[in-house]
């Protein structure tokens, strides 16, 4: 019985289960994806990037990989895994513990014409080196009047993990996202991992890839086209996950998966959510956006990083300007607590958003009321 | 004026502004301007001193038609300062305006020893640097007044130069960060096997950073052939390097990255000691060459120069050490040129300069719409908005 199981790959992957990972969804989408595309796959986010760049790696030898133990160690998060050994120890760097260093190093390769991607352990880490993201890199095509682009990618976890703690935690998505000539993009899915990864690779200008560590060890039904080697993904487009005519929900990375079954509740209670995608924080899609929230006329913004100046802050802006006339309630952001990460469970469950607390906000936009709790004396 | 292919060339080429004067036109008996390219060999005065590695040799080989070029080169690169001194004093240019001149022997000197497979980057007193790898003084000029036919558009100002295809990566205005670019470089010059190195330039001010001891480490580690050259000049700012360096013996500074100190206000000190670093990092990996020069303006327009040292010392460093002057007493001490063909030199100049200089001032402002260029490469039609975005919305070229 063990012994089958060990061969099973995804049905393994779903009984490990990821945080945040709900088996029995997963489980109903394996299924179902097994029974109607029978020449499908499903393969993990960690499965998607390093398959991204290990094609890209192979179509264009000016592509190469550094970052701290992505080569011998297969890398932190293991999305490295076998790149050493297939492409060598010239195409696949391991670099000492100095990201101001080595960063300004794959900017430098870049402005010269090589095609570098830079993980970063987490990036918490980049703040080392973020002088060499926005003034070295963002920001030379513009002062050079176009003459000098810097192709580069630099990748890594960003966001909240589990119980790492203040300085292990912060999400970037809103600081990055803020930069003219930086593009950042923030998969979800495999799909989203396999061809914004690629996108990501081929194009000339830094692109700043969010990740999500508690993602890489989830499994996502894949069709033939996402596994073929040319598939990419366009930047700057979101992708709607869900269709839906009350409420719209604008989210992105590990968020989209607890809109979605914020949504399965909600429906139960004849509210129907649509569910988009975000997948570009920079360019941001608000077409997609506003467009929805023209259909449904109400907004939720739901993000893991904080508040304050937070890329839910700009996307009710982006409603507000564009489509105030369609909207039937104030717009709603659900947000990472407005303080520093705490260590503690029950405190770091407070500090993160929950399925509650999209369910709940989501009741306020709809005008519904809220269960009463009983007053004490 | 490209500099580089000028000191390059061998074998008897006209200087580019120089007729063959004829002396008697001169009214001065004897043989007229000697562009010879025959070799001449003389002693490098001020010696090297090594840091873990043997210093090349004092006796360096040169030539009549190499000597006029560093004279008439570094002459056309201390006009150009001067007028944009005056050009900044009159308000043409704003923001700030980092003048080089004094230092012109070390990008002068550099060039007599690369050739276009070499890259250099450099920090933000970058004019003469820009020159020196094909860039023009038209370009630099229109460029600090922020105008079109400035090599960056008009959109970079005075710290931020580029010539991607004379391999000249700026023009940063980041202290320091300049130096791990440089290590890149070298890294990708490395990678595609191109057979040339790059010069990663930086000041006392920035030889205390921690990312060019983190490049230096790569660099080391990876056998990156990339040239640490400190531009000693002595001053950070108004700091003077026994005021922020533990130890302002930079050359010593890369332990276990070998070093030479050269006199920075000796051209052929530079092109020796570039020559030799350059043979030994494209089979070893990075040296550290510190240049020891001076700038005779402050550290910016903003800045006098006279708080933080004397004007003696400034005027003694001019009397006794000044590039061009010692040029000058090379070119007439071999016979090379009379003072009146100096003259001619001189005069020729400062017409380049003064040409370049009104062209640069009829060249208009960059069109607003590019305001939104060159953000991207590639834009997908992304948005990007004015100051009152209601009132501008662009799609991204």
């Amino acid at each position: 019985m063990l012994g089958a199981l060990s061969r099973n790959r995804p049905l393994l992957a779903l009984l490990r289960g990821g945080n945040g990972g709900d088996k029995a969804a997963s489980a109903a989408l394996w299924a179902a994806s097994k029974r109607f595309m029978s020449s499908d796959n499903t393969i993990t986010v960690r499965e998607a990037l390093n398959s991204a760049i290990d094609e890209e790696m192979s179509a264009d030898n000016k592509v190469f990989v550094m970052g701290e133990e992505v080569g011998e160690y297969q890398g932190a998060y293991k999305v490295t895994k076998g790149l050493l050994q297939k492409f060598g120890p010239d195409r696949v760097l391991d670099t000492p513990i100095t990201e101001a260093g080595f960063t300004g190093l794959g900017v430098g390769a870049a402005m010269y014409g090589l095609k570098p991607i830079v993980e970063f352990m987490t990036f918490n880490f980049a703040m080392q080196a973020i002088d060499h993201l926005i003034n070295s890199a963002a920001k030379t095509n513009y002062m050079s009047g176009g003459t000098i682009n810097v192709p580069i990618v630099f990748r890594g976890p960003n966001g909240a993990a589990a119980g790492v703690a203040a300085q292990h935690s912060q999400c970037f998505a809103a600081w990055y996202g803020q930069v003219p000539g930086l593009k950042v993009l923030v998969p979800y899915d495999a799909e989203d991992a396999r061809g914004l990864m690629k996108a990501a690779i081929r194009d000339p200008d830094p692109v700043v890839f969010l990740e999500n560590e508690l993602l890489y060890g989830e499994s996502f039904p894949v069709s033939q086209e996402v596994l073929d080697p040319s598939f990419t993904l366009p930047i700057g487009k979101a992708k709607i996950m869900r269709e839906g005519d009350d409420l719209t929900i604008v989210t992105f990375s590990k968020m989209v998966g607890y809109a979605l079954k914020a949504a399965d509740e909600l429906a139960k209670e004849g509210i129907s959510v649509e569910v988009v995608n975000l997948r570009s924080i920079r360019p941001l899609d608000r077409e997609t956006i506003n467009a929805s929230v023209r259909k449904t006329s109400r907004l939720l913004t739901l993000e893991e990083g904080w508040p304050q100046h937070g890329v839910g802050a700009e996307i009710c802006a982006s409603v507000v300007e564009e489509s105030f006339y369609y909207l039937d309630a104030p717009v709603e952001r659900i947000c990472g607590a407005d303080v520093p990460m705490p260590y503690a469970a029950n405190l770091e469950r407070l500090a993160v958003p929950q399925i509650d607390d999209v369910i709940r906000a989501a009741r306020r936009a709809c005008f519904r009321k809220e269960e009463k709790k009983q007053a004490t004396a | 004026m490209a500099v580089r292919q000028a000191l390059r060339r061998a074998g008897g080429r006209l200087l580019a502004t120089q007729g063959a004067m004829a002396p008697a036109a001169l009214g001065v008996a004897g043989r007229g301007l000697s562009t010879s390219a025959e070799p001449i060999t003389l002693e490098i005065p001020v010696p090297f001193k090594g840091h873990n590695v043997e210093p090349p040799s004092r006796t360096v080989e040169t030539s009549a038609q190499e000597l006029t070029e560093f004279f008439r080169t570094m002459f056309v690169m201390r006009r150009m300062e001067i007028a944009a001194d005056s050009l900044y004093k009159s308000k043409f240019i704003r923001g700030f305006c980092h003048l080089y001149d004094g230092q012109e022997a070390v990008c002068v000197g550099m060039e007599a020893a690369l050739n276009d497979k070499d890259c250099i980057i450099t920090a933000y007193r970058d004019h003469c640097t820009h020159l020196g790898r094909g860039g023009t003084v038209l370009e630099v000029f229109a460029e600090l007044m922020g105008r079109k036919d400035g090599c960056s558009l008009g959109k970079g100002g005075s710290m931020h130069m580029y010539n991607k295809k004379g391999g000249f990566y700026g023009g940063n205005g980041i202290v320091g960060a300049q130096t791990p670019l440089g290590a890149g470089l070298a890294f990708a010059q490395k990678y595609l096997k191109v057979e040339g190195v790059t010069l990663a330039m930086y000041g006392d001010g920035a030889a205390n950073q921690g990312q060019l001891f983190e490049a230096m480490n790569i660099s080391a580690l990876w056998d990156l052939p990339v040239l640490y050259v400190c531009e000693n000049n002595h001053y950070g700012m108004g700091t003077a390097e026994w005021r922020s360096a533990k130890s302002p013996e930079y050359y010593k500074r890369g332990d276990y990255v070998p070093g030479l100190k050269v006199d920075g206000m000796d051209c052929l000190a530079v092109k020796q000691a570039v020559k030799f670093a350059k043979e030994y990092a494209l089979k070893n990996g990075p040296m550290v060459l510190e240049m020891d020069t001076y700038r005779y303006h402050g550290h910016s327009m903003s800045d006098p120069g006279s708080t933080y040292r004397t004007r003696d010392e400034i005027s003694g460093v001019r009397q006794e050490r000044d590039p061009i002057e010692r040029i000058r007493k090379l070119l007439l001490s071999h016979e090379i040129a009379t003072v009146a063909e100096l003259k001619q030199i001189e005069k020729d100049a400062k017409k380049e300069v003064e040409d370049a200089l009104s062209k640069a001032k009829e060249s208009p402002s960059p069109d607003s719409e590019e305001l939104f260029s060159n953000i991207y490469r590639k834009s997908y039609g992304a948005k990007s908005y004015g100051a009152d975005r209601k009132e501008v919305v662009v799609t991204l070229p």
